[in-house]
């Protein structure tokens, strides 16, 4: 048999059966999770035709994306006032209760950013298809899983009947060679690789992560990898499952315990790609020569380490290139030259579905331990979940963060989407934990820039983009699980 | 789904590259349950609009005789981003059918493909002649025939045939229900399962 890759393997071990000769399957997928503002078109269809959820146990369901995040959570502060998001968290329930689908709404403790959620409660194992109707879906394979968006016409065929009509995408490596260095995280990795590839550079593919650097990162940190990848455009992330994935998965809600248990590992020790299997593309990095990232655009590949100048337009060839630089300029309020250490700052944010794990929040609190949020600047820390957030008390982080003068907040999507109440003004300039830099993303006008949560942590207390390098005790010499491991 | 057999129109140009989803569709109209109406104002919000019912006449699609435009001829990467399916009932409901471009979001091109909206992925080259003709108010007449898999362009006597997947395509004439379709392998689609939860059972 040809060698296959490992994207390759888990296609074909979820293929139903072929359709037509045009590179479609239907494919078998063993999880989804729903949001309140992807499915309910989804159901309204599923109900005219009458039909019913094929496997209502592969699917749980979160609210995440409208609900409030105020510091305090109780059932008077978590209402919507706005009468349509109600109504979607509304007819989330209406859809879970007549389906039977496990819901973790706005007062659960185990409520939380989708993504978050699915890992933590160890819902996605190794080898599995998972989908879910928002794209940072691609977060999955952090697991040695395929996960990938889908759009709320995919979410009505899978729920009706557990499968999608699937194109097989072709394989791209990305092997990272050596270690990451003082102060560099998972985050400054992957938007170096965006950086390097574009914004559209992994279209039509299905990127597996190899090399030292990648063993060497927690599963936390390959988490933030994966979910960024979707960002370059890949259809999917594959980090091969090992001992480091194992051990943060043993004793999970979701995650078979005892005989099973032992069985499952033994499975999932076969899953990588066979020897001598073809990628249809490589790209190699050395994680050493890797510097901690900011973005200066609005675009996820408009990025440049901390030690560098906005770069000129007119330095640039390609002219669909430089009208975007142009713009991304003229909308962030930058010229190109411009020192980005030390540009000032109206806002820090640590969130999203990227960056707002225990290992993130870690990182962050040891560059706020003994600091003060500058003047002027209004920093806020929203936990990817409600079990993140208890774990952060319970260890005297939030103490840290509510220090600092951060709003230590409820989890959700928060102001990484702002489809709720938080959001920034016309001309905020955020240092953000998050994944999108897109005109408006934050709010209308607002001025996003990408970076790790301790670079958050850095501007929050400078006031400006600082190279959190300098802020760091210069004996945590050791880069990290997500980020900055203890000396 | 309205089945697509082939679309003559004006065609716009929209050159931006990474045009994202979330300003295709910004989030103040993702508040909905609704797949069918309320979402052709929201559709390229922020480039139509200076402010809230206050177009920015400088604006191709606000501009004649881009106001009746039926297809958009897009940069690369168009409809990266965010899953949100409202990107695509936006655009229909404005009354655009078609999307030609060097490359787009991968979900957003699915998406299209369930809402009877091709997405036709052409050579660059192919597709900057295509903008050219679309900024010129008198060539940017196009006809988009997906079953000869043709697109004919008068402005430029020229006559171009593009690559679709096939699968996609007799979806697309047909404007079959993807769900329907799929449904009557349900047997089959009940074994693998019983099959792949035996043999895996920490997968159930």
């Amino acid at each position: 048999m040809t060698p296959r890759t490992l994207y390759r393997r888990i296609v074909d071990a979820h293929t139903v059966r072929a359709l037509g000769d045009a590179g479609q399957v239907l494919l078998y997928v063993d999880r989804q999770v729903l949001n309140e503002y992807t499915s309910p078109q989804a159901f309204a269809a599923l109900h005219a035709a009458g039909r019913t959820v094929w496997r209502p146990a592969a699917t749980i369901a979160v609210v995440d994306h409208v609900n409030p995040t105020t510091p305090e959570r109780n059932a008077k502060t978590m209402v919507i006032a706005d009468a349509e998001r109600s109504l979607q968290v509304r007819m989330l329930a209406e859809n879970c209760a007549r389906h039977g689908i496990a819901l973790y709404d706005m007062l659960d403790a185990r409520q939380g950013i989708e993504h978050i959620v699915a890992s933590e409660q160890g819902l996605v194992l190794p080898g599995m298809v998972m989908a879910a109707g928002d794209s940072h879906t691609t977060t999955h394979g952090a697991m040695g899983a395929l996960g990938f968006g889908i759009g709320s016409s995919e979410i009505e065929h899978l729920l009706a009947t557990q499968t999608l009509v699937y194109t097989v995408q072709q394989s791209m490596n990305v092997d990272v060679r050596g270690r990451l260095g003082f102060g560099v995280t998972a985050k400054d990795l992957v938007l170096e690789l965006i950086r390097r590839i574009g914004a559209d550079g992994a279209t039509g593919h299905v990127i597996e992560y190899t090399g030292e650097a990648i063993r060497a990162l927690g599963v936390e940190g390959r988490l933030t990898l994966c979910n960024m990848s979707v960002e370059a455009a890949a259809r999917g992330a594959i980090v091969a499952p090992d001992d480091t994935l194992f051990q943060y998965l043993h004793g999970r809600a979701r995650v078979p315990q005892g005989v099973l248990w032992e069985q499952a590992v033994a499975g999932w020790r076969q899953l990588r790609s066979d020897e001598g299997a073809m990628f249809e593309r490589s790209v190699s990095l050395d994680a050493s020569a890797i510097a901690p990232m900011v973005t200066w655009g609005t675009s996820p590949d408009q990025g440049a380490t901390i030690e560098a100048a906005v770069p000129d337009p007119a330095q640039e060839g390609d002219a669909t290139k430089r009208r975007s630089a142009l713009r991304a300029l003229e909308y962030m309020g930058l010229q190109p030259g411009q020192e980005l250490d030390g540009l000032p700052i109206s806002h820090a944010f640590i969130g999203s579905c990227t960056n707002s794990r225990i290992d993130d929040l870690r990182d962050a609190a040891r560059v706020l331990r003994g600091r003060r949020v500058a003047n002027g600047v209004r920093a806020l820390v929203v936990p990817g979940s409600t079990q993140v957030r208890a774990q952060a008390e319970a260890e005297g982080i939030a103490q840290v963060f509510r220090e600092a003068g951060f709003e230590w907040r409820q989890a959700g999507c928060s102001m990484c989407v702002a489809m709720n109440d938080d959001h920034l003004g016309p001309g905020d300039r955020c240092a953000s934990s998050t994944n999108r830099n897109f005109e408006g993303r934050q709010g209308p006008g607002a001025r996003t820039h990408l970076m790790s949560p301790a670079m958050v942590a850095a501007a929050a207390v400078t006031g400006a983009l600082t190279d959190v390098r300098r802020l760091l005790p210069s004996d945590i010499a050791i880069p990290a699980q997500a980020g900055i491991r203890e000396p | 789904m309205e089945p697509f057999r082939s679309l003559t129109g004006v065609a716009a140009a929209l050159p931006m590259a990474n045009l994202d989803t979330d300003q295709i569709m910004p989030k103040q109209y993702l508040r909905g349950v609704d797949r069918h109406t309320g979402l052709a104002e929201g559709f390229l919000h922020d480039l139509r609009f200076a402010a809230p019912g206050v177009p920015r006449t400088d604006f191709v699609l606000n501009r004649a005789p881009w106001t009746q435009a039926k297809i958009l001829v897009t940069g690369p990467n168009y409809g990266c981003g965010s899953s949100r399916e409202h990107a695509v009932w936006g655009m229909r409901q404005l009354g655009m059918g078609c999307v030609l471009g060097s490359s787009f979001g991968g979900i957003f091109a699915d998406n299209c493909a369930r809402n009877g909206v091709p997405a036709i992925t052409l050579p660059l080259p192919e597709v900057e002649r295509l903008m050219a003709l679309a900024g010129d108010p008198l060539r940017c007449e196009m006809t988009v025939d997906l079953e000869r898999q043709l697109i004919v362009t008068p402005g430029d006597g020229r006559t171009l045939h593009f690559a679709f997947d096939a699968l996609k395509k007799d979806m697309l004439l047909k404007g079959l229900d993807a769900v329907g379709l799929t449904l009557q392998y349900a047997p089959e689609i009940r074994a693998f399962e019983q099959a792949h939860l035996r043999t895996q059972p920490w997968l159930a």
